[in-house]
Parts: structure tokens; C-alpha cells; sequence
């Protein structure tokens, strides 16, 4: 019998800690298969954040460190600018990118690092126990926001539209992880983000509207719903600049 | 640079570090290091090193976290207020066991303060400075030539002990100009094959840099490990300069600027007769206690200078632990003892 | 020889190069140095002063609270700089710009139209020079012919179309002073 699907080579053989239903495991896998398609697993350099998935570099084969609460592009700028033939990346939360890291990304993309950067945006803080996130939604009930965020507390933060008019930028796209469709449409941002950085040509990210049914108080597949139905009217799915050709 | 120049302290910190084998810096404009910045930003790329300025000091710390793990001899330089901001940084460095080299050139404080010299960051620079247990080498040059050849020894023991090692001069060490001499480093330099660096996991397993260990009981053996380095570093890098201590009935106790002037007043009160001696802390992490304790029971007293309230003065106090009395004199805020103050402090003593 | 020198001036007025320039010179003529400038947010316009330590033996401190020689390019530094000069120093004074009499007895005064000396000699913002010159002719840490060769080592290269000028300040200075 042929063998249709396998871990790629570019994720270690271990269970993960995430809560059911949660969107990191899809991604890491995700990012492991792009990895492994694009060869690029013995010269990859991963950063992961503070966050949910600060453990991630115990689920993927290649080399990896960590980086104080939101100076992940900081650190990558650092790797990379020593080890410019190396493919760096940072896996970042929406606290680590969008509050505490917000200067960081702003001016590694502004600098046009050639870097790539997964952000995963769920609208919450996870590992702290579920507070308000920059990217938490106008009424979305938190541990912070406990009669529902409110406008005094700030509007769900766009951030790849304000990296868009940044000209280091180069590769900038939003994508969901909802349902199967767009989860091909993620992989396939995620490998053109890559692509990116492999031609030298500036800053890449893609931010991926990811499931938290734990935080969100609902089931993995309400979650997913809430995503099209909350999320994507906030922030519109699709390329935001570059385009997605030859991914 | 076989011949003397001249060139200030924040110049010379950067043509030291580009000698000592440093191709990254990453920094943030303050007063008084501005000049050290600006060479850096001249000079790297001459050297094939990278410069970058950087948005902040938190940044900055951090890129050089990453040029670290990436296997660069790595720097960064601020005052007195971005070294607080560098204190995160600065943890997870120790925490991670990557080398870096960062520089002080202290400012009066608290708060924004004001730009002139002080040396009042002496607690933060010797007892940790940002979360968890942990130290930094920490070296206290008094001039420009021995700033130039500190910085050569701190690339070095950062990458043996795979430790963050601290400079901490002050705005006149980094504005003065005094002629030096810096050694220009031929063939291989002193630090070790580093096999734990990240460069993509060619041919071997990958490697993971972290400082979160989560496993019941790890945590405490892995900072057991790092006890047992900084207790190396206690045996064998005390450094410090002693003079005319065998018969003092007085000693001096100071570091850096503060020990320039506090010579300059020895040598005031020896012309009439008082015996006194200095002792010089060059590291003040790990703080030279054994030669303050040896000769703590045979003098009348101790008398530490510093510009700051007191800070020093309390290692001094631990090392004698009793057996003699510690005086201290300083200013603080920015202010500078001068040579005439502390002789007279030292004849009131007498 | 153990001489503590304090340069004070506006800024823009040169205090820092002719502070420099003299501890470049120590340098050339073997002698042990230290040049600490003061510095803060002011670049034109504000004061500005420097000290240069020299001397046969190691410095210790590079401060001088009670310097041998003082040299004054404008009034606020002759207020501020006079009252600390060491009994029997030597108080060089910018008459071009401070008509007030020093307020002591105890030392000694060489008033130089430094400005109007620099004028003559082609361009203003050589008086620096001028104070130089005279400075050397009294205190012979070099000859004014040597400090003459040495300018182009110390100003930058983009200022070389200025060294004659610089050097006739020089001379210049020298010479008032030797009269």
C-alpha cells in the first residue's frame, strides 16, 4: 500500500501540549511540511516567542532558541544578520507580536530584515490564562475583559495593515485556519513567506487566524465557526501585499 | 596599531572590541557613549561586522542574544538608564550561557538623573541586575589603556564561560582622550571551537538554546551549574592593583575614576607623612575580599571613595567584616570627589 | 613638569580642538597625558571647556580642581575658571571679547586680542590658534615652528585649505605674547 501522509522530516516524533482543537498544531505542521518542500530543514534557524507555543523548538527537528517576551524579530535580526545564508524565522503569539513586541516587529520589518514570521493570531492570551489580546475582539468576554472589550481598551489591532506601508515589507498575507480550504490557502502563504527570504528580498509574514476553543469558552468546532463568523469581518482574509504567484 | 594615539574611552572601547575579534554591535544613542556608537557605526563595516542601530535598548540587547547563538563575538554600550532597559536582555544571556560583552559608561541617576560621570550602578552591575541568580564578570577599568586591554579579556572570558562580562566606566573614562596603545590580534583568538552554537542542523541533530526548563528539578540543577561556574570565577579572575598597603595605617579603597582622584589625594597626605595605601578593584565582580580581609586586622581603618551613596563601600564592609572600622566618602548625582576633599577626610580620620 | 591646563569657552569658538591639539603635541613631545572635555546637549553657542593634564610622571586624577594655566576665550569663563587658578598660574585672556580686569593679583596675565589677531591673520575662527600661540611661546611644551608641522596631523582633512591661516595665528599669538 502506498504511504500517503507522514510527520515530515522537519517535526520530531512527540506528542505537543496543546488543548484540543487549538490551532498550533495544525501550523507547526503546516511549517514542518513547507520546510521539508522547500529543503531547507539543515539550514533553518527557528525563534520561538513567549506564548503558548514557547516550547515549540521541542516539536520541530531543526535548530532553534528562544527570545525575551516579544523581542523574537530582534533576536532573528541578530541570527540572521551573523548567518545571512541561513533561513531564519520567528513563530510569534499575538501578545508577543502585537503588545509587548510591537517596537520590535514594526522596526525589523522596517529594516527589511530577510526574515519570515508565522504570526498566530487566536484573539487571547493562552498560557497566562486567557486575558485580553491586542487582536481580542470589540465584546470578547476575557479574564481582563470580563464584561467584553470595549473601545477604551482599544480596537482589535490590525497589524499586517500597518506593516503594509512599511517599504522593508515585501510579503504580507492573512490567512485562517477555519476549514480545510483555508488551510491549503495557509500553507501556501506560508511557503511563498519563505520563498521570500530564500530570494533575498526583504520582510515576510503571515498572520494566521488560529482557533482557541479553551479561552474562547467554546467547542474546537464552534471555534472554528467563530473564526468566520467574529474574525475574518475584523480582518479580512487574503494577501495584503506581494502576491501569492509561484508559491 | 603598533604606535601610541590618542583617542577617548568610547573610541577606544570600540577598536579594542573590532581587535578583540567583535563583528557585531547593536546600540542605542545616550550620553555620555555616544562616540562609541558612532565609531562602531564607521568602523564595522570596514571589518566585514555588523552595525546596527538599533529601536531600543531592549532591542538591542537582543540582537545581540542573537548574533551570540548564531556564534558572533558580540556587543552593545549604553549609560546608566539603557543599561536598566538591558537588564532583560542581560538575564536571559546568563540564563541561555551565551558570551557578550556589554559596556557602561555610567551617568548620575536615578531616572533620567543628568549626563555626568557617576559610578552609581555598581549594585546592579556586581549583584545580578535583572531576575534570577546569576553574575557577570565585572571589570572597572581607571584609564584608557586599560580600557583598551579589558576589552580584549572580556571577549575572552565571555566566551570561556560562556557568560555575559560587564565594563563599567563612567563618562570620564569614555570622553577622556589619553594616549594608547591597542594590540592588534593576529591568528587565531583565545575563545574555544564553539560546538553549541546555532547554524541549522547540518549533518547532526539539532540544537535548542533556551533558558525555560520546566521539568521538576532541572531548573535548580541547571542554576547548580551555573553556581559552579561563577565559583571558577571566583577562584581564578579577581583582579586589582595595591599600593604601598604593608605599612598603611590607612587604606583607600576605590575603583575606576574615583581611584584616579583618590591616588591623586595619597599623594597629597603621603608628602606629609601620613601612611596610607590603595587598593584598586579592576574586577569588581568577583570583588577582590581576601586582600581588603588580609590586611583588615593591621590598619587603623578603610576609607572608600566612590561617586555614588555607598554602594561598594558595603563589599568592602563584608570582607573585613568588623575587624576594623569602613569610612566612606562620595558623591553622588553626578558629582565628583576631588583629591583635596578626600585628603582631608583622611586627615580627619587620623 | 606638571601642568594642569583648563581651555574655556562659547561653543564654536575651538576650545575643544586647541585642547586636543595640546594634548596631541604631549604626545608628540613624550610627555604623559589626559584631555577630559566637558560635555553636554549644547553644540553652538553654549560654553564649552576642556582639561588637559600633563606631566613627566603617571596622572592620577584627570580633573583639576586648582590649574597652573587657564586660558579664557569669553567673559562667563573668566568668571567662572579665574577664582580656581592655582597662586602664581598663568590666566591667558581673549581681550577681543572680555574687557573686565581679572579680580586677583596673585597670578600672571597675558591679555591677547585674539580675535582681532586671528582677523588679521585671514579668517576669525583661527583666535583658538592665536591663544595657542601664545600659550607654547610662554609655556614652551613645544616651539610654535613644530606645533606649526604637527596642525595637519590633528585637523581634519576637509579643514586643510584653513592650516596656513592656522598657522599664522599661531605665530601670531606667539609673538604678542613674547612682546
Amino acid at each position: 500500500m502506498k504511504k500517503v501522509f507522514s510527520l515530515p522530516e522537519s517535526m520530531k516524533d512527540v506528542w505537543t501540549h496543546y488543548c484540543p482543537g487549538c490551532g498550533h498544531g495544525v501550523i507547526h505542521r503546516l511549517l514542518g511540511e513547507v520546510i521539508d518542500e522547500l529543503g531547507i530543514r539543515e539550514k533553518t534557524i527557528g525563534v520561538a516567542p513567549v506564548g503558548c507555543a514557547v516550547i515549540a523548538y521541542d516539536y520541530f527537528n531543526i535548530d532553534m532558541t528562544e527570545a525575551a517576551h516579544g523581542r523574537t524579530p530582534a533576536v532573528a535580526t541578530g541570527i540572521k544578520r551573523i548567518l545571512p545564508e541561513r533561513v531564519v524565522f520567528t513563530y510569534q503569539g499575538d501578545g508577543d507580536l502585537a503588545a509587548i513586541g510591537t517596537s520590535e516587529i514594526i522596526h525589523a520589518a522596517n529594516r527589511g530584515e530577510r526574515i519570515t514570521v508565522i504570526f498566530v493570531n487566536n484573539a487571547v492570551y493562552g498560557m497566562t490564562g486567557g486575558q485580553m489580546a491586542p487582536t481580542t475582539m470589540l465584546g470578547q468576554v476575557t479574564a481582563t475583559t470580563p464584561g467584553g472589550r470595549d473601545s477604551s481598551a482599544g480596537y482589535p489591532l490590525k497589524v499586517s495593515e500597518l506593516l503594509a506601508i512599511l517599504p522593508g515589507t515585501v510579503f504580507l498575507c492573512r490567512t485562517a485556519i477555519s476549514n480545510p480550504a483555508n488551510i491549503r490557502k495557509t500553507k501556501l502563504a506560508i511557503k511563498k513567506a519563505f520563498q521570500v527570504q530564500l530570494e533575498n528580498k526583504g520582510f515576510s509574514l503571515v498572520e494566521i487566524l488560529s482557533p482557541c476553543p479553551s479561552y474562547w469558552r467554546l467547542s474546537p468546532k464552534e471555534a472554528k465557526e467563530w473564526i468566520e463568523e467574529k474574525m475574518i469581518p475584523n480582518f479580512p482574509l487574503g494577501v495584503i501585499k506581494g502576491n501569492l504567484k509561484d508559491a | 596599531m603598533s604606535e601610541k594615539v590618542l583617542m577617548c574611552g568610547n573610541e577606544v572601547v570600540g577598536e579594542a572590541a573590532i581587535q578583540a575579534g567583535c563583528r557585531f554591535y547593536a546600540g542605542y544613542p545616550i550620553t555620555p557613549q555616544n562616540e562609541l556608537t558612532a565609531y562602531m557605526a564607521r568602523r564595522m563595516p570596514e571589518e566585514g561586522g555588523v552595525f546596527i542601530q538599533a529601536e531600543s535598548e531592549l532591542a538591542a540587547i537582543s540582537m545581540v542574544f542573537g548574533a551570540s547563538l548564531a556564534g558572533a563575538r558580540a556587543m552593545t554600550s549604553s549609560s546608566s538608564p539603557g543599561i536598566s532597559l538591558k537588564q532583560e536582555g542581560i538575564s536571559y544571556l546568563a540564563g541561555n550561557e551565551l558570551p557578550a560583552v556589554i559596556v557602561n559608561m555610567m551617568r548620575g541617576g536615578p531616572g533620567l538623573g543628568n549626563i555626568a560621570p557617576a559610578q552609581s550602578d555598581y549594585f546592579q552591575a556586581t549583584k545580578g541586575g535583572g531576575h534570577g541568580d546569576y553574575n557577570l564578570i565585572v571589570f572597572g577599568p581607571a584609564n584608557v589603556q586599560e580600557l583598551a586591554e579589558l576589552m580584549g579579556a572580556a571577549f575572552d572570558l565571555a566566551d570561556r564561560y560562556r557568560n555575559p562580562v560587564l565594563i563599567l566606566g563612567d563618562g570620564i573614562l569614555g570622553q577622556m582622550m589619553e594616549p594608547v596603545k591597542i594590540k592588534k590580534r593576529v591568528g587565531k583568538l583565545a575563545c574555544p571551537e564553539k560546538d553549541w552554537i546555532l547554524t541549522g542542523a547540518k549533518g547532526r541533530s539539532p540544537r535548542i538554546i533556551r533558558s525555560l526548563i520546566l521539568k521538576e528539578g532541572e531548573l535548580e540543577k541547571h542554576n547548580r551549574h551555573l553556581q559552579d561556574k561563577f565559583r571558577v570565577m571566583k577562584e581564578k579572575e579577581i583582579l586589582y592593583e595595591e599600593e604601598g598597603i604593608d605599612d598603611a595605617e590607612i587604606i583607600l579603597v576605590a575603583y575606576g575614576t574615583s581611584a584616579r582622584i583618590a591616588k591623586a589625594a595619597l599623594n597629597q597626605v603621603k608628602s606629609e607623612g601620613i601612611r596610607a595605601g590603595i587598593i584598586r578593584p579592576i574586577t569588581l565582580w568577583p570583588f577582590p575580599e581576601k586582600v581588603i580581609a588580609d590586611v583588615s586586622s593591621r590598619i587603623n581603618c578603610f576609607l572608600v571613595i566612590e561617586m555614588s551613596a555607598g554602594q561598594m563601600v558595603e563589599d568592602v564592609r563584608l570582607a573585613v567584616s568588623g575587624k576594623c572600622p569602613v569610612h566612606f566618602y562620595g558623591r553622588t548625582g553626578g558629582g565628583v570627589p576631588t583629591a583635596e576633599e578626600i585628603s582631608r577626610k583622611i586627615r580627619e580620620l587620623l | 613638569m606638571h601642568e594642569e591646563i583648563v581651555i574655556s569657552g562659547f561653543g564654536g569658538q575651538g576650545v575643544m580642538f586647541m585642547g586636543k591639539f595640546i594634548a596631541y603635541i604631549a604626545m608628540k613631545e613624550g610627555y604623559r597625558l589626559t584631555y577630559m572635555p566637558s560635555y553636554g546637549a549644547e553644540v553652538r553657542g553654549g560654553t564649552a571647556n576642556c582639561t588637559v593634564i600633563i606631566s613627566k610622571e603617571e596622572i592620577a586624577s584627570p580633573l583639576s580642581s586648582s590649574p597652573s594655566t587657564i586660558v579664557v576665550m569669553n567673559k562667563p569663563s573668566l568668571d567662572k575658571f579665574c577664582p580656581r587658578l592655582k597662586k602664581e598660574g598663568l590666566l591667558i585672556l581673549n581681550s577681543s571679547l572680555i574687557d573686565k580686569e581679572p579680580e586677583r593679583s596673585d597670578i600672571k596675565v597675558i591679555k591677547l586680542p585674539a580675535n582681532k589677531l586671528a582677523e588679521d591673520a585671514g579668517n576669525i575662527r583661527s583666535a583658538n590658534m592665536v591663544m595657542l600661540g601664545a600659550y607654547l611661546s610662554l609655556k614652551k611644551l613645544t616651539s610654535v615652528e613644530k606645533a606649526c608641522r604637527l596642525l595637519q596631523d590633528v585637523l581634519p582633512e576637509r579643514w586643510h585649505g584653513l592650516l596656513e591661516v592656522n598657522r599664522k595665528s599661531l605665530i601670531s599669538g606667539g609673538d604678542f605674547a613674547q612682546r
